[in-house]
């Protein structure tokens, strides 16, 4: 199972989510000006500041090459993990429905968060179960999550809504305290939360967020088999 | 050359912040007056951010050798041996005079420049801390610098994936108009991939990469950082703070580790303060060459800049390295991968001449030596002063306020209050190395590949050290040590940034120098020297008077296996709380002192070194046994506070009796007092009394239930405190409402 995680040149967090990747399977790095995805089975688009994100965050990585590489992998049904700025590449991307907004708490703000799994039939929850807490943390100043009634019923209906902030932990405002979202198919998933920064209890305290990797890696596993 | 017409003249030097006498030495050593780009660039040179005229001679007396030292004073950042082949380098520096005139700038290219510093010798950033001093939060300045200087640390910090893992803030009325913004940088490296900034092998060619070159900070350092601030007239200074772009910063940094990984650069050096004039000149110095740079080369943000200006330009994000001219296409070919600018601009030589041109015309050639090495420096005339230089805090606190009302009101006052407000802004945690995040444990922890730690801690305690500017500086030398023993580090390397007011007046030079005495002996005693390091002079506003003397200090330790860094809380119910250390607590200058409006002590009680370093040592290896569930050192609000503290770090209540004591003072300064070499810790009974074989360890009580009580021990206990988990949390919580 080999995982392929995108380099663009403001990714912060694309080394621990190459290592958290690592866990599970093989990984390697696609530098963004790479259309060749090196015969990755799942994609990750990283946290951090893509190109700097000052227009928008997310808003000029969706043109790179990778991204276009990436944007076909997904059309094939590929999976594809957008984690934090990943998230937001994904939404610009529309491979996911709806838009991350500024915070209503106005500011970057970190926390070690409570996520309750609200869908765990499909490849990145997999491994959990359903109603399971998940301790991961979060750290963004552009998380809240936004898309209009009508699109938020179909995917409430359509098990696109996949991990919620448990009660009290929703700091930027998401809508019906949403913290990840898949697609209508299901092999495209972006969350806020890092669960890259939750797979060791040495380091943080938690290994909750091993259980997306290692559901990716049972999917693409079982697809083959 | 120009026409000798258009020489500046001596009142050029003068407004450009040379004294006459030093213009002079600079007429001898050019043999004849200066044109105006050689007056800019001896003027950037000689001022006293870049010479350190005012303070080089005490920096002298600092100890900086040691077993672990591997990279000392003199580099971009010192660096220390940490086992496994690695190094950590680090080093503190102040960004406090532009922070004060544009707070989120000013602090967000603070970060930078440190940040720089650590690539610049081939480290990889690995954490940043910061030191922060504002006037009482209750002013609307202080505020506005708090919020700024914060929203910039976070800005650049997070954007470029550097985890911000501690600090500390003090809130004082001597720092409402000149705030103080000091950044530490730690960064990793194999020992091997160290590069040092001295440029060599004349031929060699000097490329300058990153970002462009414009008019942003010109004299920064001569105009900002040398001179007073003055009450009016800040808006004027604005052009001169840089701006700060974290991205650009983030392709240089992973530019120059590549740079260096291919084995592309002869040296490596970042351009901060004075730019191209600075940097170009320290790297001829340092290697003994001369430099050629021809200004027609640089890439330029605007057109028509002046060669003065872009010689003495502080446009930030941007290197300078020494290349073969055979490298040349390579590294030309890597800054094209990483998005930055890179162009030679320059060649070594073996003149000893800084040669500036412009296409083929030389505009000015002055000899390196004189440039960077023979700006006079001045003897301090220190005297103590007579009067109380400070005016006394205003009262806060209640008179007759109960000890249960007074633990509350310390909680909750401004320099203890939880800095969760301030540090959720970073991001502690990019990188994957984060062991013990902030407010988990005394000193910040980061795992290493072979399963050890570091830890750091920052600290500095400006009031104490306006109480007795020698032992306030060792006990903020301690305290930061004390930090290190409660996660099981030992420390192996000490930066500071030392932030005085006027050197020229003889109170300040004598706070100066007696801090420096007492950083000296206790770097010494605590075999932590010093690696590195910043001096930051002229804090103080025209009518406001000077800062208080703040010796900031950050040290960096070792322990040898991360799964055993002790937290702060209490962890088990049942285990037994112990104060350990022949603590000797006094009020004078405490915490209590300042909210009860009273005036600063002229003196501080004694502090026997040995004793407190055995103290540490003893926890130190009860912490690396693992026997200890926590470990947590006195500072701030004394004995009460520390307990208070493990408890909401804990979530668990405590029951203390502290034994009786007759007189109402001598319960006071039990509770509150404060003084270096006390802990709190808590374990089990036996692990207790193992600590006891090698210290003084004196029994407390348990931890349990959602309170804590600390009874005197009296039959009737009228005087003791008995407060909620919740009210402690609630008045612990003052700070949330600066951000909300």
């Amino acid at each position: 199972m080999k995982f392929g995680v995108l380099q663009f040149p403001g990714s912060c967090d694309e080394v621990d989510a190459l290592s958290a990747a690592r866990r599970v399977g093989d990984a390697e790095l696609i530098w963004h000006g790479e259309r060749d995805l090196g015969g990755a089975e799942a994609i990750i688009v990283p946290g951090g500041f893509s190109y700097g994100d000052y227009l928008r965050a997310g808003a000029i990585a969706r043109f790179s090459p990778a991204m276009e590489s990436v944007i076909e992998f997904a059309g094939n049904g590929g999976l594809v993990l957008g984690i934090c700025n990943g998230f937001q590449v994904l939404c610009e991307a529309h491979l996911l429905p709806g838009a991350l907004l500024p915070n209503t708490n106005r500011h970057f703000t970190f926390r070690q968060l409570e996520l309750e799994v609200l869908y765990s039939g499909g490849p990145f929850t997999g491994a959990c179960a359903l109603g399971e807490r998940l301790s991961i943390p979060a750290k963004h100043a552009w998380g809240r999550y936004y898309a209009d009634p009508e699109t938020l019923a179909a995917m409430d209906r359509g098990g696109q809504l996949v991990l919620r902030y448990a009660p009290g932990e929703n700091f930027n405002g998401s809508l019906h305290d949403i913290a990840g979202v898949c697609n209508e198919r299901g092999n495209v998933f972006g969350l806020m939360p890092h669960p890259e920064h939750a797979v060791d209890e040495l380091i943080g305290g938690s290994a909750d967020g091993l259980k997306i990797f290692e559901s990716m890696r049972m999917s693409v596993e079982g697809a083959r088999a | 050359m120009p026409e000798p017409a258009t020489l500046p003249t001596l009142e050029d030097a003068l407004a450009l912040g040379l004294r006459k006498t030093e213009y002079e030495l600079v007429c001898e050593k050019q043999g004849g007056p200066p044109n105006l780009l050689e007056l800019a660039m001896y003027s950037l040179l000689w001022s006293e951010h870049c010479a350190y005229k005012h303070s080089k001679k005490l920096l002298r007396t600092l100890p900086t050798e040691g077993p672990h030292v591997v990279m000392g004073p003199g580099e971009n950042a010192g660096a220390v041996d940490v086992g496994g082949g690695m190094v950590c380098a680090f080093k503190v520096e102040s960004h406090n005079h532009p922070s004060a005139v544009e707070p989120f700038q000013g602090a967000a290219t603070g970060v930078g420049g440190i940040l720089r510093d650590i690539f610049a010798i081939g480290a990889r950033p690995i954490a940043v801390l910061d030191s922060l001093r504002f006037g009482e939060p209750t002013g609307a300045r202080a505020r506005y610098l708090l919020e700024g200087a914060v929203s910039g640390i976070a800005h650049y910090g997070n954007s470029i994936g550097v985890p911000t893992i501690g600090g500390e803030v003090y809130f004082e009325a001597p720092y409402e108009q000149n705030c103080l913004v000091n950044a530490m940088a730690l960064g990793l490296a194999r020992r091997e991939q160290l590069v040092r900034s001295a440029a060599a092998g004349p031929g060699n060619l000097l490329v300058l990469f990153g970002a462009s070159t414009g008019r942003d900070g010109i004299g920064g350092a001569s105009v900002l950082a040398s001179a007073e601030l003055g009450g009016e007239g800040e808006q004027d200074k604005r052009p001169t703070v840089q701006v700060g772009d974290p991205f650009e910063e983030k392709k240089l940094l992973e530019c120059s580790l590549e740079l260096l990984e291919h084995g592309l650069i002869v040296s490596l050096q970042d351009l901060g303060a004075a730019g191209l004039t600075s940097s170009a000149s320290e790297m001829a110095s340092k290697g003994e060459v001369g430099i050629d740079i021809d200004v027609a080369r640089v890439p330029l943000r605007e057109p028509g800049m002046e060669p003065f200006e872009v010689m003495v330009s502080e446009s930030q994000e941007r290197m300078l390295c020494v290349v073969e001219p055979a490298s040349l296409a390579a590294v030309l070919a890597l800054c094209e991968k990483w998005e930055v600018n890179g162009a030679a601009i320059g060649t070594v030589t073996d003149s000893g001449q800084m040669r500036v041109l412009s296409g083929g015309e030389l505009l000015g050639s002055m000899p390196v030596r004189a440039l960077v090495d023979d700006c006079p420096l001045y003897d301090l005339e220190p005297q103590k002063p007579a009067q109380p230089i400070y005016e006394p805090p205003e009262a806060s606190l209640p008179a007759g306020a109960s000890a249960a009302e007074t633990l509350l009101g310390l909680l909750a006052s401004p320099n203890i209050a939880s800095r969760r407000p301030l540090f959720e802004h970073y991001d502690p945690i990019v990188q994957s190395r984060t062991v013990r995040r902030p407010e988990q444990a005394d000193a910040a922890v980061l795992a290493l590949p072979d399963g050890s730690a570091l830890a750091v801690s920052i600290d500095g305690n400006g009031r104490r050290v306006a109480a007795d500017p020698y032992r306030g500086t060792i006990a903020g030398v301690l305290e930061c040590a004390a930090n290190l023993a409660c996660v099981g580090a030992e420390p192996l390397g000490t930066t500071n940034n030392l932030n005085f007011g006027n050197p020229e007046k003889p109170h300040i030079a004598w706070q100066l120098s007696e801090s420096v005495r007492g950083l000296g002996d206790a770097c010494r005693a605590l075999q932590a020297p010093i690696v590195g390091g910043n001096v930051s002079l002229y804090n103080e506003g025209a009518t406001s008077g000077p800062i208080y003397p703040t010796p900031v200090i950050g040290m960096v330790g070792r322990l040898p296996d991360a799964r055993l860094a002790a937290g702060l809380g209490f962890a088990r119910s049942g285990d037994e709380i112990a104060l350990v250390g022949a603590f000797a607590p006094s009020l004078a200058a405490s915490e209590l002192a300042k909210l009860r409006g009273e005036a600063l002590p002229d003196g501080l009680p004694e502090i026997d070194i040995a004793t407190v370093r055995a103290a540490q040592l003893a926890v130190r290896d009860a912490v690396r046994s693992g026997e200890l569930a926590s470990a947590h050192d006195i500072a701030e609000g004394g004995l009460a506070v520390a307990l208070a503290e493990c408890c909401l770090a804990g979530g668990l209540g405590a029951e203390i009796i502290l034994g009786e004591e007759r007189a109402e003072a001598d319960r006071e300064s039990q509770l509150f007092g404060e003084g270096s070499g006390g802990f709190v810790v808590s374990g089990e009974s036996r692990a207790l009394q193992r600590l006891g074989e090698s210290v003084a360890v004196r029994r407390l009580g348990v931890v349990g239930a959602q309170a804590l009580r600390i009874g005197m021990g009296a039959e009737a206990d009228d005087e003791a405190i008995e407060v909620s988990l919740a009210e402690l949390a609630g008045a612990h919580a003052a700070l949330a409402e600066l951000f909300s």
